[in-house]
């Protein structure tokens, strides 16, 4: 199966500090790519040069076989993308908010009408549709932010850390949401939630300092330590390249 | 053209959202209004037209457009909402457009609502009503002029209050720019700056439109001068997006 996601030599240096140190993986469809690594290793750059937001300083990312700088526009149908922190307008109502993106995906009409609503089923943010955005809980906020990348049912989702800021039976919602799309889908998420990458990710990734340190199936990553738990082997991959 | 209406609507309905058009519009108004009646002597001059109402128009324009071009992009980059907008599959190009047209339509329907000024004058008795329609074109250009500086401006800053004063500063310079008070002080130590200070100065250009006449020069030049800025405005979008 060709992978839906494509990333070759990608670096990001800003002056003299490297972000993000020649990496290289893809991602197919049918995979749920877990992104591990302390805070500052280069996941949310490497995140935003798959999304376009970061221009890559060299190196080539793909998705669904359009490169993300030189075809812009193409790649981003395909993808949906969550932002760190979900950004959304605090103004506006989340049926508005919601209405505006899928507008600019080219929807219209009844079938915009179903999009949106579909998106806010899925989210489960039905009862808050017609609230602005900025009088809502921090997990509505992210639940916001996730209903827009959904709406498009895009084959290619990049989550910056979805479950941020939401109590433990959202979290549950939102990766039995995951589950339910991963076999159509290429997904990546990144995490801080070891827990997450078993209930998940059918791949993880780790990187520290820009580098690609472990790229493995969860149980093979855990093997990767005496006592199979990946909290030991986060700490030992990152804190050995740290030293 | 499709994407950046869809911006500029929803950038339109945000002015509402929040009290921002309310204020605009009525300190808009107001100002005009006292500027034309007291300090323009609209009624001691015995004449039927708005000469006074156009001779202040640049210069509220000035104070005040800064006020709605200042949060276009500085917003944008501090609530983290940029991150969203061009993560969606829209060009930076139809963004920078939107935003432009946006605040223009703003803008236009501010001028419309000087409408009151309009039916004193043909009331009180026969002004050239072509030399009216004439000058609000011109105040429409030169709102224009003064929104994609502006917007350019905000582009490269994430504080509103330095966005602000910038424009106010830049605005004021091109205005002010073929005033001889600047030429003469350029003429003597180098006359080629004074000739280029008058090229590019808004204000003789407007004054002519005020007064009834339309050049393809000048409407050459508006157009060269908002094309120019929303060009440059698109560059600077396009190298600070993600600081």
């Amino acid at each position: 199966m060709s992978a839906l996601i494509e990333i070759l030599g990608l670096s990001k240096r800003f002056g003299r500090f490297t972000a993000v140190d020649n990496i290289s993986f893809n991602v197919a469809r049918g995979e749920v790519l877990g992104f591990l690594g302390p805070n500052g290793a280069g996941k949310s750059t490497t995140m935003r040069m798959l999304a376009g937001f970061v221009t890559p300083t060299s190196g080539r990312a793909k998705i669904c076989g359009h490169d993300v700088t030189t075809d812009g526009v193409r790649a981003r149908r395909r993808l949906g993308y969550l932002p760190e922190g979900a950004p959304t307008y605090p103004d506006m109502t989340v049926r508005d908010f919601l209405t505006f993106t899928g507008r600019i995906r080219g929807y219209s009409g009844g079938e915009l009408t179903d999009r949106v609503a579909h998106a806010i089923r899925l989210t489960t943010l039905q009862g808050v549709r017609l609230q602005p955005i900025e009088t809502l809980s921090k997990g509505f906020k992210r639940r916001v932010g996730l209903a827009q990348a959904l709406l498009h049912d895009p084959d290619v989702l990049v989550l910056d850390e979805p479950t941020d800021g939401l109590d433990p039976n959202q979290k549950h919602e939102v990766r039995t949401l995951i589950n339910q799309m991963a076999q159509h889908k290429a997904i990546i998420i990144s995490t801080h939630i070891l827990e997450e990458v078993d209930a998940v990710c059918t791949r993880a990734i780790v990187i520290t300092g820009g580098r690609l340190v472990a790229d493995a199936t969860p149980a093979a990553l855990a093997e990767m330590h005496p006592s199979h738990r990946l909290d030991d082997v986060f700490r030992k991959l990152t804190q050995k390249q740290a030293a | 053209m499709r994407s950046a209406l869809i911006v500029a609507r929803r950038e339109f309905a945000s002015y509402f959202a929040t009290p921002v058009a309310v204020v605009f519009i009525v300190i808009f108004l107001a100002l005009q209004g006292a500027l034309t009646f007291n300090l323009g002597n609209f009624f001691d001059r015995n004449q039927a037209d708005l000469a006074p109402f156009f001779n202040f128009l640049p210069w509220v324009l000035l104070l005040l457009v800064p006020a709605l071009t200042m949060r276009l992009w500085a917003e944008e980059r501090r609530q983290g909402t940029i991150e969203l907008l061009l993560t969606l599959p829209i060009t930076q190009w139809q963004a920078v457009l939107g935003k432009l047209l946006a605040a223009w339509a703003f803008c236009a329907l501010a001028l419309l609502l000087t409408f009151p000024f309009v039916i004193t004058v043909n009331y009180l008795g026969h002004p050239d009503n072509a030399v009216i329609a004439c000058g609000y074109l011109g105040g429409l250009l030169v709102a224009g002029c003064f929104l994609s500086l502006g917007a350019a401006i905000s582009a490269s800053t994430k504080n509103q209050v330095i966005a602000f004063v910038l424009a106010v500063a830049a605005c004021f310079l091109v205005t002010v720019a073929s005033t001889p008070l600047v030429t003469d002080f350029l003429a003597r130590s180098t006359p080629l700056l004074a000739t280029i200070a008058r090229r590019v100065a808004i204000a003789e250009r407007y004054q002519a439109m005020t007064r009834g006449v339309i050049g393809a020069r000048d409407l050459i030049y508006f157009a060269s001068f908002i094309f120019f800025f929303a060009f440059v405005n698109t560059v600077v979008v396009d190298h600070r997006r993600a600081d």
